[in-house]
C-alpha cells in the first residue's frame, strides 16, 4: 500500500504512465483509489520552494513549529550543516564538554539525601563531587541550647540505623566530665545493646549495599531479623527505632524480665541466618564481580584519609576502639576483630559479615556474664530517682523536679570520647561550662570522613562501581549532615 | 595450572595486587593482651593443584555457586512468609511502647494533671504548651494542655518527669490525620484519648511499676 503511494508520488509527471495504462496489474486496478495523486497544494510547494527543494521540509513554518524552535533548527541547518567525512570547505569549531551528572538525591542507590556531582568522561568517572546538607538539623548547636537529658534523643536521630551506639557515645563523655563510673550491670546492658545494634546496622549496611547492586532477596530475608531487633529494642526502651534508653548514668530502665531469654533464642539462630546471607552472596560471581577491586584504598589511603571501622580495617590496618580503648565492659569480654588483606568492597563485605559473627558471640557473652543490681548510679543529682522513692521521699521528690526542670550541672572541662560505632569511630567532643547545657558539642561522624574521600576511592573508576563504593562506605546521612 | 595462570594473568591486569601490609608496627602497650585480629580477605580459588585447577574450572563451567543460592532462595519459598496481614492482624506491643499521648484520671473522674509543668520543661521539642489557674475549690488545674505531636519526638521524656502519672504515651498509634491541624492536641482530646485508653494504660503501668 505505502510502496503504491510512494511509486505514485514519483510518478506525478505523468510520463510513466503510459507503461501504467499498458500493462495494468490486476492488483493496481483493485486498489487504485489508495493512489495518491499530486494535489493543488503540493504542486504550489515546489512553486515556492528553494533549491533544496521540500523534501525533508515540505510545508512551511507553521507557528506551532515557532513555537517548538523549529525554525531556528532550520536555519542552523542551513548556516551550519553537518560535515560529512570527506568535507573540504571551512571546518567549523565545535565545543565539546565533558558529561556532568547528577546523581541523586532522589536516586535510591544514594542512601537517603546524597547529592553527587559526577564528571564523566564516557562512563568513566573523572570527578565526584558530594554536595551534602541537605538533612542538616544544627544538631551540634541545638544541643547547647538543651540540658545533657534533653540532648540524648537528638542522637538518636544521628545515625538512624545505629541509635544506641550514638547515645552511648554521648553518655560516656557526659560521665566523664562528671567523673562517674557506672553500675557493672548498665556496663553490660549496654554492650549488649550495643552489639545488637552492630548487628543492625550491618544487616541494613550489607544487604543494601547488595540490593543497589542487584540482589535484592537478602535483602528481605534478613530485614526479618531486623524487625526482630526492633522489637528488643522496643520491649527494652518503648521505641523501635529512636529509644532514648542509654542514659548518663547508666541506663533508663532495667530489661524486663524474659527479654534476655528471648535474646538467646534469637542468638542462637541468627548464625543460620548469616549462612543463609552468605550462600546468596559470598561465593556468587555476580556479586564478586561487582566487588573484588572495586573501591580499593590503601592502607596508607585510609590513615591520611581519616576513614575508621571496617573501611579502614578492610584496608588491613588494626584498628578498633573496642580493643585499643575498651569502654563500658568490652574489656571483659572476648572477640576478634576481622582485618582485611586487600581493602576492596568485598573484603570490607567480609568484615561485616565476620563482625555480625563476633557480635553474637559477645551477646552470648554478655547474656551469660549479666551481673545482677543497679543499672543507674545512685547520684539523684544525675539520674532521677525511681519512682516509688520518688513518692515517698521528699529529698527525692525535690532531686526529681531538680532532674527535670535544670537538669544536672556538669564540672567545667573538656573531653572527647570516641566509640566503635558500626560504621567506625563515632566521637563526641564536649565541651562543658559548669552549667546544666553543655557548652559546645562537637560529634565527629564517621561517614563524614568516608564520604570526603569518595572522588578518590572512585577516581577513574565507572558509573556503576560508585554505587557499590557508595554502598561499602555504608554512609547515612543523619550523621554526615547533622 | 593453564587456569591458574589465565587467572593471575588476568589478576595482575585487571587488579591492583594488595600493597605490602605493615602492622606489626602498632604498639603493644595500647592493646590489651588478648587482643585478636582475625584475617579475612577472598580465598584462593585454586591450590595450585591440577586437581584445584579443574575443581575450579568445573565450578565455573557449572554455575555451582548460583545454583546453590537458587537452591536456598528455593528452600525459602516453602516457609513460612514472616509478614502480617496488618490492619486485621498486629504484631506485638510492649508495655513500654510509647505512641500516642493520653492524659489520664483519677478514678473518681478527677483529672490527674496538676500543672507542674514538668513535661513542658523537659520536652525536647518543646511541644508541649500549659497554661494553669487555681480552681474555685482551690485546687490548681491546667486551663489550657496543648501537644504539638507534628514537633513531638516520642522520647517519653515527659511521662518519666511526670509525678502524678497523668501524661503517658500509649499504645496507640494509629492515629493518622488528613491534616495538620488534627494532630494538634488540646487538653480535650488528650482527655479523650486517656479515657478511651485508660484500660490498657493502666495495666502497662502496672506491668512497668518494678522497673520505674
Amino acid at each position: 500500500m505505502l510502496g503504491r503511494k510512494i511509486a505514485g508520488t514519483c510518478l506525478r509527471s505523468g510520463v510513466p504512465s503510459v507503461t501504467a495504462t499498458s500493462s495494468t496489474p490486476v492488483s493496481q486496478k483493485r486498489n487504485s483509489h489508495t493512489i495518491w495523486y499530486p494535489d493543488a497544494k503540493f504542486e504550489r510547494q515546489f512553486k515556492t520552494g528553494g533549491t533544496l527543494g521540500k523534501l525533508w521540509m515540505s510545508e512551511r513554518v507553521s507557528d506551532f513549529d515557532e513555537k517548538i524552535g523549529l525554525d531556528k533548527l532550520e536555519k542552523l541547518a542551513y548556516t551550519d550543516p553537518v560535515m560529512s567525512d570527506n568535507y573540504s570547505g571551512k571546518q567549523r569549531e565545535k565545543n565539546l564538554e565533558n558529561m556532568i551528572l547528577n546523581f541523586g538525591p532522589q536516586h535510591p542507590a544514594a542512601h537517603g539525601v546524597l547529592r553527587l556531582v559526577l564528571k564523566l568522561e564516557g562512563e568513566v568517572i573523572i570527578k565526584a563531587i558530594p554536595h551534602i546538607g541537605l538533612l542538616h538539623r544544627a544538631t551540634e548547636k541545638l544541643i547547647e541550647h538543651k540540658t545533657y537529658t534533653q540532648a540524648l534523643p537528638y542522637f538518636d536521630r544521628l545515625d538512624y540505623v545505629s541509635m544506641m551506639c550514638n547515645e552511648q557515645a554521648w553518655s560516656l563523655a557526659v560521665e566523664k566530665l562528671l567523673g562517674i563510673d557506672i553500675p557493672p550491670r548498665a556496663k553490660y546492658i549496654r554492650t549488649l545493646m550495643g552489639e545488637l545494634t552492630r548487628i543492625q546496622n550491618h544487616i541494613m549496611g550489607i544487604t543494601t549495599h547488595a540490593l543497589d547492586v542487584g540482589a535484592m532477596t537478602p535483602f528481605f530475608w534478613m530485614f526479618e531479623e531486623r524487625e526482630k531487633l526492633f522489637e528488643f529494642s522496643e520491649r527494652v526502651s518503648g521505641a523501635r527505632m529512636h529509644a532514648n534508653y542509654v542514659r548518663p548514668g547508666g541506663v533508663a530502665w532495667d530489661m524486663p524480665i524474659g527479654l534476655m531469654d528471648d535474646i538467646y533464642d534469637w542468638a542462637i539462630k541468627f548464625p543460620e541466618r548469616i549462612d543463609e546471607l552468605e550462600d546468596m552472596l559470598t561465593e556468587n560471581r555476580i556479586w564478586k564481580a561487582r566487588t573484588i577491586d572495586i573501591g580499593l584504598v590503601s592502607a596508607a589511603d585510609a590513615l591520611n584519609w581519616g576513614f575508621t571501622g571496617v573501611m579502614v580495617r578492610g584496608s588491613g590496618i588494626k584498628q578498633d576502639v573496642r580493643k585499643t580503648q575498651p569502654y563500658d565492659a568490652y574489656d571483659q569480654v572476648e572477640f576478634d576483630v576481622p582485618i582485611g588483606t586487600k581493602g576492596d568492597c568485598y573484603d570490607r563485605y567480609l568484615c561485616r559479615i565476620e563482625e555480625m559473627r563476633q557480635s553474637l558471640n559477645i551477646v552470648h557473652q554478655c547474656l551469660n556474664k549479666m551481673p545482677a543490681g543497679e543499672i543507674k548510679v545512685d547520684d539523684h543529682k544525675v539520674v532521677p530517682p525511681k519512682r516509688a522513692e520518688m513518692k515517698e521521699n521528699m529529698e527525692s521528690l525535690i532531686h526529681h523536679f531538680k532532674f527535670f526542670t535544670e537538669g544536672f550541672q556538669v564540672p567545667p572541662g573538656a573531653t572527647y570520647v570516641p566509640i566503635e560505632a558500626p560504621k567506625g569511630e563515632f566521637g563526641v567532643y564536649l565541651v562543658a561550662d559548669g552549667t546544666g547545657k553543655p557548652y559546645r558539642c562537637f560529634i565527629r561522624a564517621p561517614g563524614f570522613a568516608h564520604l570526603a574521600a569518595v572522588h578518590d576511592v572512585c577516581y577513574m573508576s565507572l558509573i556503576a562501581d560508585i554505587v557499590a563504593v557508595i554502598g561499602t562506605m555504608d554512609i547515612v546521612f543523619g550523621e554526615v549532615d547533622r | 595450572m593453564a587456569l591458574k595462570s589465565v587467572a593471575v594473568l588476568t589478576k595482575g591486569m585487571f587488579g591492583r595486587m594488595p600493597a605490602q601490609l605493615a602492622i606489626s608496627s602498632v604498639p603493644s602497650n595500647t592493646i590489651q593482651k588478648r587482643s585478636n585480629y582475625k584475617f579475612v580477605g577472598m580465598p584462593n580459588e585454586t591450590d595450585g593443584t591440577l586437581a584445584g585447577d579443574l575443581n575450579y574450572g568445573l565450578h565455573t563451567v557449572f554455575f555451582t555457586e548460583l545454583f546453590r543460592g537458587f537452591g536456598v532462595m528455593l528452600g525459602h519459598v516453602f516457609m513460612e512468609p514472616a509478614t502480617i496481614n496488618y490492619p486485621f492482624e498486629k504484631g506485638p506491643l510492649s508495655s513500654r511502647f510509647r505512641g500516642e499521648h493520653a492524659l489520664r484520671r483519677y478514678p473518681s473522674g478527677e483529672e490527674r494533671c496538676i500543672a507542674c509543668k514538668l513535661c513542658e520543661a523537659i520536652c525536647p521539642a518543646q511541644a508541649i504548651t500549659i497554661e494553669a489557674e487555681t480552681r474555685p475549690d482551690g485546687s490548681r488545674r491546667t486551663t489550657r494542655y496543648d501537644i504539638d505531636m507534628t514537633k513531638c519526638i516520642y522520647c517519653g521524656l515527659c511521662q518519666e518527669a511526670c509525678p502524678v502519672d497523668a501524661i503517658v504515651e500509649g499504645p496507640n498509634f494509629e492515629y493518622s490525620t488528613e491534616t495538620h491541624e488534627e494532630l494538634l492536641y488540646n487538653k480535650e482530646k488528650l482527655l479523650l484519648n486517656g479515657d478511651r485508653w485508660e484500660p490498657e494504660l493502666a495495666s502497662n503501668l502496672q506491668a512497668e511499676y518494678l522497673y520505674r
